[in-house]
């Protein structure tokens, strides 16, 4: 890696500032970051970790039932402290990694990266959370732009996450054998007033919602409502892992599950 | 009742405690003082004329010592290729340089252009940042067949074409196979893949060299299977030094699976570095170096065809295999398509009439070499593939057209060079069927239908050749090197033993089992019998470890020697005893004159040897005895193995749910020590099966270059394993009997995975006749939607 400077500001202020520097780039838990500027894929001038700051830190219910987990809390607090309050969220918490990834890795560092594959952005999407950053409240709808690209300015900082609690929800997550990233996940929180389906893993444009799918779901809440369902392969990923094919066959089937798991 | 200790006994592995508490010297482990770091700018492009190196910018960086390039090694060798393989036509194979930095062209990605010696590794490669290259990119040679016409892109210019060699072995009369072909009541054929891997042993590879000015002796420190190997290839080829100047130590290596055995570029580079710099030189390669600079494994592409008459009998076989060899001849590639592949195509069967034939090719990837059962399981693949084809075609059960094919007389002269000396085949699929609990199977299928999956059974039956090798015989062969071991037993004089040993352990618990050997022979305790290995100041001449040899070839050396020193230690006995030689015998560590009482221990005989005060004038001093080994033939390990899986028939997953191993090693030292290398084996066996898979795109980049893409076995991959030994045909020709269990579980396995596979397939009603490893999720999807 290159030579950086480092910082650990105590308050999200602090953390603003030092971001105000050229090329400082904020540090949630490494485990994206890190490899990269070992890499020397990526030559900050300083990281700004927000592992100190309490405030970014936690998961709690709000008042009107909603959960928010902080910017900064590691998918191992949210996999045991929003076991009671939001399951299918710590759960797909749970599954992210292993323990040492859990443990470092947290929720802002997740979806302000928004890799394609990875779990967190279907959360948040499927739930239809809304991102709280140190300037504004971004509905999960306008935040994921593509592979990698979210409406994060530069320097802005997550720092929380607010999760309306749906009525029942299920992440399904199919495993890309080497990684073990999300080939395909879906997402599927059911509300009073609707369905909705995030998919990660499987397309080009990063995660996505199944909009056919929240439509027929929203009418009928049955597997078999998804059966005549086909998501276009066109715009799949196809690598090494899987075929488009395969992918959006397997949204498909994860979808189906994720039904399955809520009925 | 199970021994507690000596042969036979499951002897905790001894090793195990410092290796798992840290307390291991690995490679990267030592430092010399003031050692500099290299860093190696390797080529990011698969093929290109290198038309200019600037170094200068680089050369006046922060914390330089050195900055080199092809150019400086143009007065030294390159690396060698240790087996010359003689093609179908009696020409020699074609035998491209391999210098150790790149001269001309590059050839792979990862092949090492220049080398930068710093005083750290960042400054290393801030200035490797500041080497300007000018690269003219030229169309990467990939696909093999391509290659392989007239006209196509040459990887070395010098050569005739991309043919390393056109080999055969077997019946040379065309016509008389084609007329077996011809008369043949049922001919299978199948084309398959033997997917490329990468070994990834856990500990990278590393290498320390020193040179000292003032006695003019290099060390160098290695990951290495073999040191005195090392030494040699790099003394004798590359760098020209005299062998008693340079001291190749291989302490604790963390891994080897094949790829360790090879001598590599950047060994030579340090220790020519460390003269040339006047200072020691480290270098650690780091995990995505390692994908691109570690040889490879497999890659084979292959046709095969087995006759078959009226009563399902073998009549004849024919492979046509193209073998990929990478850029560059890597030590011992030439042979892995050839004697150890071609050799073992009748595996257990009597076929009368074997053709084998092997296009090696070079292509730009990274070199391919031997790993774990090198070209063993290459032959085992094809052969179980299409036998387990033809029994579904044929509409027989496998196991009954397998038996009906067995050898069963022995020794047996295969059509392909071997003389397998013993076996029971037969004795060992019975084993199978009980252990594996075969009459059990069709209930487990109706319970994983009621489940909605498909569960398939696999079954295979693998021979290898191991305890390579008679030398005479692989010198006939083209090996340009004796395959012999040897071990020296030091018997100190209070009676304790070192045993130095030119096997090298890197996780086959050698420093357990060969005390095991040395202890029961004289009835001592294991405690008193250490082994030293891995340093070539220390070990005699020994060719170290890999094709499953160590206990047949290095462990027979120790037997002999070890024989010699209880030889000695009776005339001193006989002398302490006042008895005749003849009637001294010697049992639990104590000698004594046969029908008497009298007896002397063997402590005490020792310690005579080293204060020879009451002592025969004719008889040395001292309790040292040194053997060389060379074997009479290889040794043949076989097994049949059954594995059962599930697929999900709506996502294409597979799940492996038993596996079961029914091996021959003929005797076994330590049980516990065995069920661990089989277990070894069929974890990586199943991780080609279902998971590995190095690949590379049309522009010759290595897509699956880091654990993100390169599916490594976890330990939720795979079962709990059901491994049954007690099916021993001792081998005929080495004093303990053994043959070897290395390699057998990664040869034994992937056949199996696929058989069953393809088995719970076609129960669930779909027609699928092959699916080429990795046998991933999308594969199986999409051959069940085809
Ligand atoms: C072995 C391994 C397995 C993994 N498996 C999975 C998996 O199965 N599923 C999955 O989803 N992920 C997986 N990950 C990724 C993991 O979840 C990471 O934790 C996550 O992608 C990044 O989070 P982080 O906190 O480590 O962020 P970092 O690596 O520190 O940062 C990532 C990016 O986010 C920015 N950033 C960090 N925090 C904030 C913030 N609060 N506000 C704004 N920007 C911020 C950084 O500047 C950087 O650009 C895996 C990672 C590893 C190493």
């Amino acid at each position: 890696m290159y030579s950086f400077e480092f910082e650990k500001p105590s308050t999200i202020a602090d953390a603003v500032a030092a971001l105000g520097a050229e090329d400082a780039q904020a540090l949630g838990g490494g485990q994206t970051l890190i490899p990269t500027l070992k890499q020397r894929l990526a030559a900050p001038s300083a990281l700004i970790s927000l592992s100190g700051i309490a405030e970014m830190k936690g998961v709690c219910v709000n008042d009107d039932g909603s959960v928010s987990v902080g910017g900064a809390t590691t998918h191992a607090t949210v996999a045991s402290e929003a076991a009671g309050s939001y399951p299918a969220l710590a759960a797909l918490a749970g599954q992210i990694g292993d323990p040492a990834v859990r443990n470092r890795g947290t929720i802002g560092g997740s979806i302000a990266n928004n890799d394609p594959a990875a779990c967190y952005p279907a959360g948040v999407l499927g739930s239809g959370a809304t991102i709280i950053t140190n300037t504004r409240e971004i509905a999960a709808d306008d935040f994921f732009e593509g592979m990698f690209s979210t409406a994060l300015d530069e320097g802005e900082i997550i720092t929380s996450v607010r999760f309306p609690v749906p009525q029942a929800a299920s992440y399904q997550k199919f495993l890309q054998p080497a990684s073990r990233f999300a080939l395909v996940g879906v997402y599927l929180a059911r509300f009073a007033d609707g369905v909705r389906v995030a998919v990660t893993g499987a397309s080009e444009d990063g995660v996505f919602r199944w909009t056919e799918a929240e439509q027929a779901l929203t009418k009928e809440f049955r597997p078999d409502a998804l059966m005549d369902l086909r998501i276009n392969p066109a715009n799949m990923i196809g690598d090494l892992h899987g075929s488009k094919d395969y992918r959006a066959h397997l949204v498909g089937v994860m979808t189906k599950r994720a039904v399955q798991a809520c009925v | 009742m199970p021994k507690d200790s000596g042969i036979g006994a499951s002897s905790k592995r001894r090793e195990d405690v410092r290796f798992l508490t840290g307390a291991g010297n690995y490679t990267d482990d030592i430092n010399v003082h003031g050692q500099a770091y290299v860093h190696f700018l390797r080529s990011d492009i698969a093929h290109g004329r290198i038309k200019s190196i600037d170094t200068s910018a680089a050369e006046t960086m922060p914390g330089v010592v050195k900055v080199f390039t092809g150019k400086d090694f143009e007065g030294v060798g390159g690396m060698p290729c240790g087996w010359e393989v003689t093609d179908k036509h009696g020409a020699p194979m074609q035998e491209p340089p391999h210098p150790i930095l790149a001269q001309g062209k590059v050839r792979h990605v990862g092949d090492p252009i220049a080398a930068v010696v710093a005083d750290s590794l960042e400054q290393a490669r801030d200035a490797a940042e500041a080497i300007e290259l000018d690269i003219e990119e030229l169309p990467a040679v990939l696909d093999m067949k391509a290659a392989a016409q007239e006209g196509a892109t040459l990887v070395h210019d010098d050569l005739k074409n991309n043919i390393c060699y056109d080999w055969q072995l077997g019946e040379a009369d065309d016509a008389k196979v084609n007329e077996v072909f011809a008369n043949a009541a049922h001919v299978t054929t199948l084309d398959l893949v033997n997917n490329r891997l990468v070994a990834n042993p856990m500990e990278p590879r590393v290498a320390v060299a020193e040179y000292n000015r003032g006695t003019e002796d290099y060390t160098l420190y290695t990951t290495s299977q073999n040191p005195h190997v090392i030494r040699l290839l790099m003394c004798a080829f590359v760098l020209g030094l005299p062998e008693h100047k340079v001291r190749v130590v291989a302490p604790d290596v963390g891994g080897g699976f094949g790829t360790k055995i090879f001598h590599y570029a950047e060994e030579a580079f340090c220790t020519f570095a460390a003269k040339a710099c006047g200072r020691p030189v480290k270098w650690t390669a780091s995990r995505s170096e390692a994908f691109m600079s570690d040889a490879q494994g497999r890659d084979h592409v292959s046709t095969i065809e087995l006759a078959l008459d009226a009563d399902n009998n073998f009549i004849g076989l024919r492979t046509n295999t193209y073998a990929n060899l990478g850029a560059y001849l890597s030590t011992f590639s030439s042979s892995v398509p050839t004697w150890l592949h071609g050799t073992l195509m009748a595996g257990n069967y009597k076929t009368p009439v074997i053709q084998v034939n092997v296009k090696a090719m070079f292509t730009n990837t990274v070199p391919v070499d031997a790993y774990r059962g090198a070209g063993r399981p290459e032959a085992t693949f094809q052969l179980e593939r299409v036998v387990d084809k033809a029994a579904r075609e044929l509409g027989v059960d496998p196991i009954a057209l397998r038996r009906q094919n067995f050898i069963t007389q022995f020794p047996y002269d295969t059509p392909v060079a071997l003389t397998y000396d013993t076996g029971d085949y037969n004795g060992t699929m019975d084993k199978l069927e009980v252990a594996a609990d075969l009459a059990g199977f069709a209930a487990r299928r109706t319970e994983s239908e009621a489940k909605g999956k498909l569960r398939g059974l696999g079954i295979n039956c693998y021979i290898e050749a191991c305890g390579i090798a008679p030398s005479n015989i692989v010198g006939m062969l083209g090996a340009r090197a004796g395959l012999y071991d040897a071990a020296t037993v030091r018997v100190n004089a209070t009676g304790s033993i070192s045993v130095m040993v030119g096997a090298h352990s890197h996780g086959q618990g050698h420093e357990t089992a060969f005390p095991q050997v040395v202890a029961d022979m004289i009835g001592i305790d294991e405690s008193m019998v250490e082994i030293v290995h891995g340093d070539t100041s220390k070990i005699p001449f020994g060719m170290g470890t890999y094709g499953s040899r160590s206990l047949a070839v290095c462990g027979s050396a120790m037997v002999k020697a070890t024989e010699k020193v209880i030889e000695k230690a009776k005339k001193i006995a006989a002398h302490l005893l006042e008895a005749s030689e003849a009637d001294i015998e010697l049992k639990d560590g104590q000698f004594s004159v046969a029908g008497t009482d009298k007896s002397v221990a063997w402590g005490d005989v020792t310690l005579t040897a080293y204060v020879p005060h009451n002592y025969p004038l004719e008889v040395e001093p001292g309790l040292e005895e040194t053997a060389f080994y060379d074997p009479a033939n290889f040794t043949f390990p076989a097994g049949a193995y059954a594995c059962e899986v599930e697929v999900d028939p709506e996502t294409g997953q597979v799940t492996i749910e038993k596996f079961t191993a029914a091996d021959d090693f003929g005797n076994i030292i330590n049980p516990m020590i065995v069920d661990g290398q089989v277990h070894g084996g069929i974890g990586q066996g199943i991780g080609q099966a279902l998971l590995e898979n190095c690949a590379y795109d049309e522009n010759g980049q290595l897509l699956s270059a880091s654990f993100m893409d390169y599916a490594m076995p976890r330990a939720d991959d795979v079962p709990f394993y059901e491994v049954d030994h007690s099916s021993q045909t001792p081998c005929t020709h080495n004093p303990l009997g053994v043959k070897g269990c290395g390699e057998a579980g990664a040869i034994g396995s992937p056949p199996a995975v696929v058989n069953a596979v393809l088995d719970a397939l076609n129960s669930g009603g779909k027609s699928v006749d092959h699916i080429d490893m990795p046998v991933s999720p999308s594969r199986v999807w999409a051959a069940m939607n085809s």
